[in-house]
């Protein structure tokens, strides 16, 4: 009796989780009046030009390429920038240490949206307004507090010997670092780059704010959105579902397949 | 001296990175709320307080006061509620554990991995007050009347909260899984030798012991409703609407900066949302603080 009105809450919630996606990949196949018709009825056929035109008149396949140029760089200088400071500051001591490791995690106290305006005309002053190098940077920075702080507590944890063992051997401080220890950190950094990833990928009010004027430079959250808010009533919500079709379903299937390394990635954080 | 050489090294890029885009706006956002700066071109006078003078007589500032207090209550109650009910359902700690547990929880956390933004426009749709939306659709076929979930001024900050729970009771799931998995079985059987039911153990053992991470997820929730911008911007109709209804700080900071050119104004409100965060995550620290159960 409790064991199967257990598997029915449970299967309840699934079913709440999968419908909306399950519904808005139907809608993507659906004509204009199928989708302002009846919502529980289905596609009346496969329409693949759904799709299409929304990879090449809706530029979603414009806006995907920009997230993953700014996401890959973005994160790669993210976890490059936060475990060198990280490591340095974890295992040298020297004069303002603990100021610099404090500076880096008060980072994490303050919210992005009281920074908004003197970042816009920081950003503005270097030049950097719409272009992927400005967000990309930005994407490091608001990167670094939680990323610093986690990384200083995992390199803290390495065995003294290792390192010691490889000057001794005559490796410089650098060499030490790049061969001996970031190898040794990989299950961190692991951790961190999916954390990053997901958050990096995700961001809406950065872009929104840093990316305004040129279309041709968003990236997809902004695509997305923006889509949804011009789309009137006589405007293609066929290709608005199958836009969204397209953001979510690579997202979904990256998902399914490193799951596990998700959830103890993202998790992580929080059981510190 | 090679040694310093190579501190300095490794901390220049990032402490400089850092200097630039995080440090030096936050500080100026503290100058900037003490000006009447509109943008580039016109002068900057000092005004003093006036902004948050004016911030506190303004009729939007409150009602995106109220609306973070509902989302505050509401958002994390609902989603640790049945986080905690889920998470003891699936691992079950007298018995066999349920059929399928792994699938359950890998569908659950799903909805963390997509962009708030993206979700939102998936519920704008399923969210239609017509028949072309599913939960109206569905309503229709039941023979009920469809209702405006986002035009309704009522509904409308309920509709978004249910927006968040969906999204974030899978992550907190997980977490308060890992807890309970570490509590140990023996506890549970003292607990079945004394006669205790189901209940009474989530009550008298499970939640007691598991105390210290249902307090971080409150914390982390707590931070999430102090934000709340980009399912509001996307979700809600003209951006906080119906008649601020669903109107939040965030989208008040955006609209007054890039919408209406109030630079000063806008980083008042940014002040007050960090002290707010501030207060908030203070204020739990101590109520929720209990003695640390060793076990």
């Amino acid at each position: 009796m409790g064991r199967k009105l257990a598997q029915a809450l449970l299967a309840i919630w699934v079913l709440l989780i999968i419908a909306p996606l399950v519904w808005t990949l139907l809608a993507s196949f659906k004509s204009n009046a199928e989708i302002f018709g009846d919502a529980l009825q289905l596609p009346g056929e496969l329409r693949w030009d759904n799709w299409v035109r929304a990879w090449e008149k809706a530029s979603v396949g414009r806006y995907l390429l920009n997230t993953v140029i700014v996401v890959f760089f973005g994160v790669a200088g993210t976890m490059l920038l936060s475990s060198m400071a990280a490591y340095v500051l974890a295992r040298y001591r020297f004069p303002g240490n603990r100021l610099i490791y404090f500076l880096f995690v008060s980072g994490m106290a303050f919210p992005v949206f009281l920074a908004l305006v003197p970042l816009f005309f920081v950003v503005d002053g270097l030049g950097l307004l719409d272009s992927h190098v400005g967000l990309v940077l930005v994407y490091i920075a608001y990167s670094l507090p939680f990323t610093v702080f986690f990384l200083t507590s995992f390199f803290r944890g390495l065995p003294d010997a290792v390192a010691e063992a490889a000057m001794i051997d005559g490796a410089s401080h650098t060499r030490t670092f790049f061969q001996v220890m970031l190898p040794m950190a990989k299950p961190g950094l692991v951790s961190l780059t999916i954390f990053n990833v997901l958050g990096q990928w995700n961001q809406y009010l950065l872009p929104l704010v840093l990316l305004p004027g040129d279309k041709s430079t968003w990236v997809i959250t902004q695509g997305i959105a923006d889509i949804s808010t011009i789309a009137g009533y006589e405007a293609d919500w066929p290709a608005l579902f199958a836009a969204l079709s397209m953001t979510v379903l690579p997202v979904v299937v990256a998902y399914i397949v490193f799951q596990r390394h998700i959830q103890s990635g993202l998790t992580s954080g929080a059981v510190k | 001296m090679r040694r310093h050489g190579f501190v300095a090294g490794f901390l220049l890029l990032p402490v400089a990175v850092y200097l630039v885009f995080v440090i030096s706006p936050y500080v100026q956002a503290f100058q900037i709320a003490l000006t009447d700066w509109r943008g580039v071109s016109s002068g900057l006078n000092f005004v003093g307080l006036d902004n948050f003078r004016r911030m506190f007589g303004n009729d939007s500032f409150w009602q995106a006061i109220r609306n973070h207090a509902v989302l505050l209550v509401a958002m994390p109650l609902a989603t640790i509620a049945l986080a905690l009910a889920f998470a003891y359902l699936l691992n079950a700690p007298q018995g066999r554990p349920v059929r399928g547990a792994g699938f359950y929880r890998v569908v659950f956390f799903l909805p963390q991995v997509l962009a708030v933004a993206v979700v939102g426009v998936l519920f704008k749709a399923v969210y239609r007050p017509d028949a072309s939306g599913v939960i109206n659709g569905a309503l229709i076929q039941l023979g009920i009347e469809p209702v405006g979930w986002l035009t309704d001024q009522t509904l409308a900050l309920w509709s978004i909260i249910a927006v968040m729970v969906w999204q974030g009771v899978g992550f907190y799931v997980v977490l308060f899984s890992a807890g309970m998995a570490a509590i140990p079985k023996d506890v549970y059987e003292a607990a079945a030798l004394d006669g205790a039911g189901r209940l009474t153990t989530f009550f008298r053992i499970t939640l007691p012991l598991l105390w210290e991470t249902v307090q971080v997820g409150w914390i982390y929730l707590g931070i999430a409703a102090f934000d709340g911008f980009a399912l509001v911007n996307v979700l809600s109709v003209e951006q906080g609407g119906p008649d601020g209804a669903t109107t939040v700080l965030a989208t008040e900071i955006y609209k007054n900066a890039f919408g209406y050119s109030r630079f000063g104004y806008a980083s008042a409100l940014g002040v007050a949302l960090f002290f707010l965060t501030l207060t908030f995550a203070a204020v739990t620290m101590r109520v929720t603080r209990r003695e640390r159960i060793v076990y």
